[in-house]
């Protein structure tokens, strides 16, 4: 439903990056490694000043800055570290806020339907109209992956999402990533967490500019079995106290 | 363009800041409400000042008789006895010309009902009511016929009736002028004062001729009331008034002067438009800092909602949609900022009219100006903050801390 191509990334230094549909690659490396340079081009926030970068058959590199506001509209949903949500703004208005600036108009009831169904893809279908700051750090990222989601994007772009949460809310965000890919959706995510890379398919580790080593994750987690051992340990904890 | 899309956007952006939204209007909300205000007062006042000139008849041009001059003493307009009856009547005989009065003036101790008083006796043609948009309250006027038999008929102004016939009607009384007994015909409907303070209704009028033979003997009249047919000839037929006389009293001098009522008029409002021109001057001004107040904010706005411009632009919103998000927004601030002090100016000019006892006139064109130039104000004053907006890169906005 949300892959419609091939995602095709040279990049940095001389370096050929490719990523296919339905994938889910964790960009791995210490800061100053070009990692957010590369993030920066994948998400069509910046143009490579060199070389070429085909996301979905579109040639990225040679577009103007509306052209790539555009792609960035169509094909790419941006998650962030700092969830980046509208304040004093409920969670509804901010998952509809991508389709407003949609090329084309997108009625206003076709708009709360998808929003809400993004909403309820991420588990947060009750709380459409809390804002922001009724809800917490878990909750504010499960609304910002619907507004990544809302315009049926080829590719979830993911920068740092499990930052500014504890680890067990982390594990819940890959558990909806997991999800999403399961049901097809392409995710890149940068993360410098050894431990959240483990929970994707694909790990790519840049160093100065280069790629120092690209494989496929031997033994992934999986989200919902760690968080019932996690759950599993707590109960342990509290029945020995 | 989006502009259903960026209609919503930034009307969304302005209830997320509804105190700071209140806050940006405040400057134009008063600026378009001293505006609307002081025109509105203004403005009354003028109308006010126009009723009353108007009230001296519609379209009148009075001839009044040169200055006489004895050795070195200069008399004053009038003091010449220079104008006739018959000057009158050539003038009533030109084209657009519709009545004519020539006027006698003088003052005299009027008795009646066993009362006197001294009251001013006109001596006026029968057009005289019609001249000065005066109707008859009761009875009738003198007709022609009295003019030209003298007859000793009187139409007397209110003031005189409550003061010579308290509690009586005075129609079919007499009135004794310089001891002639007059017959009362008629009364003319109270005037109240002129723009001069003088109590018009405090006046006789008797048939011209009556006057010039039977109260006093004189061959000239005072001044000529003459009527145009409306006032876009009014001008021509005072060439034609001129040409006329100076060709009637064979003089290379004119020994007449001739003024219409709309010089009055212009003399008469010119300081009130001058000063409702100084007051919506100084409300422009402030008009204008409301309009700085709102580039202000909208300048601190744009510093401060950088990280959501940097989102907007992430998830796809254009330059453009960027830049008409900020205008639109700044627009709505201050059009709606012009309505409320449109709306509070006129409430403000009703409230000081009822509670000074002042009339007043609400400005439909300065209401249209005041919302205009506001809209246009929101237009310029948000341009550059929007334009600064639209031309951040997404990457540093959205790393903006």
């Amino acid at each position: 439903m949300y892959h419609t191509g091939e995602v095709d990334v040279h990049a940095v230094r001389g370096i050929t990056l490719e990523i296919f549909p339905g994938e889910f690659v964790a960009l791995m490396g210490a800061s100053g490694s070009g990692k957010s340079t590369l993030m920066n081009m994948i998400g069509a926030l910046d143009r490579p000043s060199g070389g070429n970068y085909l996301l979905d058959g579109i040639d990225v590199s040679t577009l103007d800055r509306d052209a790539l506001a555009d792609v960035r509209n169509e094909k790419i949903g941006f998650v962030f570290q700092g969830f980046n949500l509208l304040s004093r703004t409920s969670a509804l208005e901010n998952v509809e806020m991508p389709m407003l600036y949609n090329r084309h108009r997108i009625p206003s009831r076709e708009q709360y339907e998808r929003a809400m169904h993004a909403l309820e893809l991420v588990g947060l279908g009750q709380r459409a109209d809390h804002h922001p700051n009724q809800l917490s750090g878990g909750q504010q990222q499960r609304v910002a992956i619907a507004r990544a989601l809302v315009n049926r994007p080829s590719l979830l772009l993911a920068d740092e999402p499990t930052g500014n949460l504890d680890s067990q809310t982390s594990i819940e965000i890959m558990g909806v990533f997991q999800k999403l890919n399961d049901q097809g959706i392409t995710i890149v995510m940068v993360t410098h967490e050894l431990d959240i890379a483990r929970y994707t398919r694909r790990n790519v580790i840049l160093r100065d500019g280069n790629i120092v080593s690209d494989m496929m994750v031997a033994s992934r987690l999986n989200a919902e079995n760690e968080l019932q051992q996690l759950r599993a340990a707590q109960q342990a904890v509290k029945l020995a106290s | 363009m989006r502009i259903f899309a960026s209609l919503k956007i930034a009307g969304r952006a302005l209830r997320r800041n509804k105190m700071r939204s209140l806050l940006t209007m405040l400057g134009i909300i008063i600026g378009v409400g001293a505006v609307i205000g002081s025109v509105s007062l203004t403005s009354g006042a003028t109308k006010q000042v126009e009723d009353q000139v108007s009230s001296l008849g519609e379209s009148v041009i009075t001839v009044f008789s040169g200055n006489f001059t004895s050795g070195a003493m200069r008399g004053g307009w009038g003091s010449a006895p220079t104008l006739t009856v018959a000057d009158a009547l050539a003038i009533g005989g030109l084209k657009n010309v519709v009545a004519i009065s020539p006027e006698v003036r003088d003052r005299a101790q009027v008795l009646a009902n066993g009362l006197n008083w001294n009251t001013q006796v006109m001596g006026e043609s029968p057009d005289y009511p019609q001249i000065r948009n005066w109707s008859i309250g009761s009875g009738t006027m003198f007709s022609d016929q009295d003019v030209r038999s003298l007859a000793k008929s009187a139409v007397i102004g209110r003031t005189v009736a409550d003061q010579l016939f308290p509690n009586e009607n005075p129609i079919g009384q007499t009135i004794r002028i310089r001891n002639l007994p007059f017959l009362i015909v008629g009364v003319l409907a109270p005037k109240g004062f002129n723009l001069f303070g003088q109590d018009q209704d405090d006046t006789v009028v008797v048939p011209y001729s009556s006057h010039m033979h039977r109260i006093t003997t004189r061959t000239f009249v005072n001044d000529i009331l003459v009527q145009a047919a409306n006032d876009k000839v009014i001008d021509s037929v005072q060439n034609d008034i001129t040409d006329l006389l100076l060709t009637r009293h064979r003089s290379k001098e004119q020994d007449f002067t001739v003024r219409n009522q709309l010089e009055l008029m212009q003399a008469v409002t010119a300081t009130s438009r001058a000063m409702s021109f100084l007051l919506a001057g100084v409300a422009a001004v402030s008009l204008v800092v409301g309009g700085i107040g709102i580039m202000n904010i909208m300048l601190v706005s744009v510093t401060e909602r950088t990280r959501e411009i940097g989102i907007r632009m992430a998830v796809g919103a254009r330059a453009a949609d960027i830049l008409v998000q900020f205008l639109i927004e700044a627009v709505t601030l201050s059009a709606i900022g012009g309505s409320i002090g449109i709306v509070g100016g006129v409430g403000f000019s009703r409230i000081v009219a009822y509670l000074k006892d002042m009339p007043t006139v609400t400005p439909v064109t300065w209401i249209a100006i005041a919302f205009i130039s506001s809209a246009i104000i929101g237009i310029i004053s948000g341009f550059y903050p929007a334009w600064k907006a639209s031309k951040l890169d997404p990457i540093d906005a959205l790393h903006y801390e």
